[in-house]
């Protein structure tokens, strides 16, 4: 307990060279256990960039009796549950329902893969029509003509318990191969 | 130049060089001489320890904090979830909240320690008078970052808890109330109240704090370590011994003792949330903190005439008295059995209030029926953290036809939303009714036509509706109804 108080001139090497060792021993010592603590507060500031990718969850069309007598593409508007971190929402998008002969069904995006305007469905000219840049398409989504580089999206779709359910994703713009986007 | 200066110079190790080359530009240095070389009379003991483990408990806390505000909420709305999610969902969330949630009991420990300490040793003595008052200041600004903090979850606990703390603050005579609204942001708890609380918890306490400590600590080191009791607190005889090594040393293990206590309670033992709070609930017994439970307890006994003695007069009196003890106690001597006053004072006062706290666990032990509702709450709160995170759902961003229809909505409007739905209706006009190339907007069309027309209108259609397209509609009286209330909802 009792140091000797003999002023700094006089500090001898071996106590200089103790005061060194045991600084080096502090900060070594402090290092690990900072960075020890430091593992919790990355983990927990950088979660948002590990969480799961979310599954994109299906979304109801509607019953699919209605679409049984379709003879063209009609529009529906769908809910698409989104969880953004501790927040769920639920958006709407269009998409259209299409007859593929047969009492088959297929369901296309609305989203033109041209620049992403909502496509409409021109029942007089019997094709899509986006109104934005002029593409169009044929009933089943194949490209006609104008800029977009590929035909409508067609969406992952199926029939359970009599209902039609779709999962909307979003696919890039402006490329010829469809392409899952983000 | 190469002078044998010079080249000496170069021989150095690369470390040594770069610290040379940042004293010259910062002093550094003098600086760390400036803080390690502080020369404690006596020598180091671990007496001293409790005031850097408060340092460092105040750094965990603001680190802590920092990073829980990456998702908390202050709002009603959110608040709840967003802990939830912190708890239940992110990585290291529950950890780190236990942490924070523990830190604050542990710095009301340490505090403890620390005025104990400066208490039994007499360390206030010999100028440092202001050193005590900081202290105090400290002291305060400590209990209300505890008091703002606990309600910031917003579950049942924080929020009766803290109605009940609020309460208190309104029986001050003549400002009482006046300062209560102000503090609750209006006559009842609610969302401004957890805005203000967050408010003064994350920016005006914090910055407090800082300056108080910084003030602490110049006026610490302006007035010199007091050393042991047996020292002399106006000039200091004993030989003395530098702050670092050996009392640093001592200061870390303190720390590292304090780190891994915390780190392991908030690990095993997480800190609990409880399930939201429940405005209506009027089952729910409020207990404060465990610090705060004799306080609680010494209002249940003086409540009714003795409210304004001893809930306010009696305490804020006390406090005074312990502001004010460097003033009065004033002697050379230090050791603690020659001042009875002081140090017997604060023994009975520290008896008492561990006394009350004692006194509050046993009538809630043995009432019954509190004892019963204590423990369904408790019992509620673990339900609560086994359940699964549930994300908060907001309503949809553009109400239409094909959306569920709110809860609030006129179940007829919502029969006919469905119908529309249902209906070939949207393929024309629009599945929001918003009306495309082929037929007008329906939106607004109530302002226009009165229902009985509507009606009428549907099942006889004019020559242009059946130019433009419009099937014929054929639905009973009651559905026609509802399609009818829901096209007149359109706005």
């Amino acid at each position: 307990m009792q140091a000797p108080a003999d002023p700094e001139a006089q500090m001898c090497v071996r106590e200089r060279e103790r005061r060194s060792f045991l600084g080096y021993l502090l900060a070594a010592g402090c290092g690990v256990v900072s960075t020890v603590l430091a593992v919790p507060l990355v983990r927990f500031a950088t979660f948002p960039l590990r969480a799961p990718a979310e599954e994109t969850s299906w979304s109801d069309v509607g019953k699919v009796d209605d679409f049984a007598t379709l003879t063209e593409p009609v529009a529906r508007t769908i809910d698409i549950k989104r969880v953004d971190g501790w927040h769920s929402s639920t958006e709407q998008n269009g998409v259209y329902v299409v007859p593929t002969g047969g009492g088959q069904l297929k369901v296309l995006s609305s989203v033109c893969p041209h620049l992403g305007c909502a496509v409409r469905w021109v029942g007089k000219q019997d094709k899509f029509r986006c109104p934005c840049h002029g593409g169009t398409f044929t009933p089943a989504g194949v490209y006609v003509s104008g800029p977009p580089l590929r035909g409508m999206d067609e969406l992952e779709s199926k029939v359970e318990n009599g209902l039609l359910k779709v999962r909307f994703q979003y696919f890039r713009q402006l490329i010829a191969k469809k392409e899952l986007a983000g | 130049m190469p002078d044998t200066k010079s080249s000496a110079k170069t021989e150095k190790k690369p470390a040594s060089r770069w610290l040379d080359w940042l004293d010259s530009r910062t002093s550094i240095r003098l600086l760390l001489h400036e803080a390690l070389d502080e020369r404690i009379p006596g020598g180091a003991r671990w007496a001293y320890v409790f005031g850097s483990g408060l340092l460092y408990l105040f750094l965990s806390q603001a680190v802590t904090g920092v990073f829980l505000a990456l998702y908390y909420v202050p709002s009603s709305d959110h608040a709840h979830v967003t802990v939830s999610y912190i708890s239940k969902v992110v990585s290291s969330g529950l950890f780190l909240r236990s942490l924070h949630a523990y830190g604050a009991t542990a710095i009301i420990i340490v505090l403890f320690l620390h005025i104990s300490q400066t208490l039994l040793y007499g360390s206030y003595k010999g100028r440092r008078e202001l050193l005590w008052l900081s202290g105090c200041f400290l002291l305060a600004l400590m209990l209300g970052m505890a008091f703002t903090g606990y309600l910031l979850p917003w579950d049942q606990k924080a929020y009766f808890a803290s109605a009940v703390g609020t309460n208190i603050i309104g029986e001050v005579p003549v400002i009482g109330e006046p300062l209560q609204e102000l503090l609750r942001g209006g006559p009842q708890m609610g969302t401004l109240t957890l805005s203000r609380f967050f408010v003064f918890h994350v920016f005006v306490l914090p910055g407090l704090l800082m300056a108080f400590v910084a003030a602490h600590l110049f006026l610490f080191r302006k007035a010199g370590a007091a050393g042991p009791f047996k020292e002399d607190p106006f000039h200091p005889k004993l030989p003395t011994q530098k702050f670092y090594p050996r009392q640093l040393l001592m200061d870390m293990v303190a720390s590292l003792v304090i780190v891994l206590a915390l780190a392991l309670v908030a690990y095993f033992v997480p800190f609990r949330l409880g399930p939201e709070a429940n405005t209506s609930d009027t089952t729910y017994i409020p207990r404060p903190e465990w610090y705060y439970l004799p306080i609680f307890q010494w209002l249940k006994i003086v409540s009714g005439k003795w409210s304004l003695v001893g809930g306010i007069l009696l305490p804020g009196f006390l406090a005074l008295l312990f502001a004010s003890i460097p003033f009065f106690d004033r002697g050379r001597e230090r050791r603690p059995w020659r001042r009875p006053v002081v140090v017997g004072g604060f023994a009975i006062f520290v008896a008492c209030y561990s006394g009350l706290g004692a006194l509050s666990y046993h009538d809630d032990a043995h009432d019954p029926n509190v004892a019963r509702q204590l423990a369904r709450q408790r019992q509620a709160e673990i339900d609560y953290m086994r359940q699964p995170f549930r994300p908060l759902s907001a309503p949809s961003s553009a109400p239409g036809p094909a959306s569920a229809a709110p809860a609030n909505v006129d179940p007829l409007i919502a029969k006919g939303a469905a119908i529309y739905a249902a209906g070939p209706c949207g393929s024309c006009h629009g599945n929001r009714a918003e009306g495309t190339s082929k037929a007008p907007s329906l939106i607004g069309v109530g302002g226009t036509y009165s229902a009985d027309r509507l009606s009428f209108l549907l099942h006889h259609r004019t020559p242009n509706m059946i130019d433009g397209g419009m099937p014929p509609v054929n639905l009973d009286k009651s559905d026609t109804d509802a399609l009818v209330a829901y096209l007149r909802s359109l706005k």
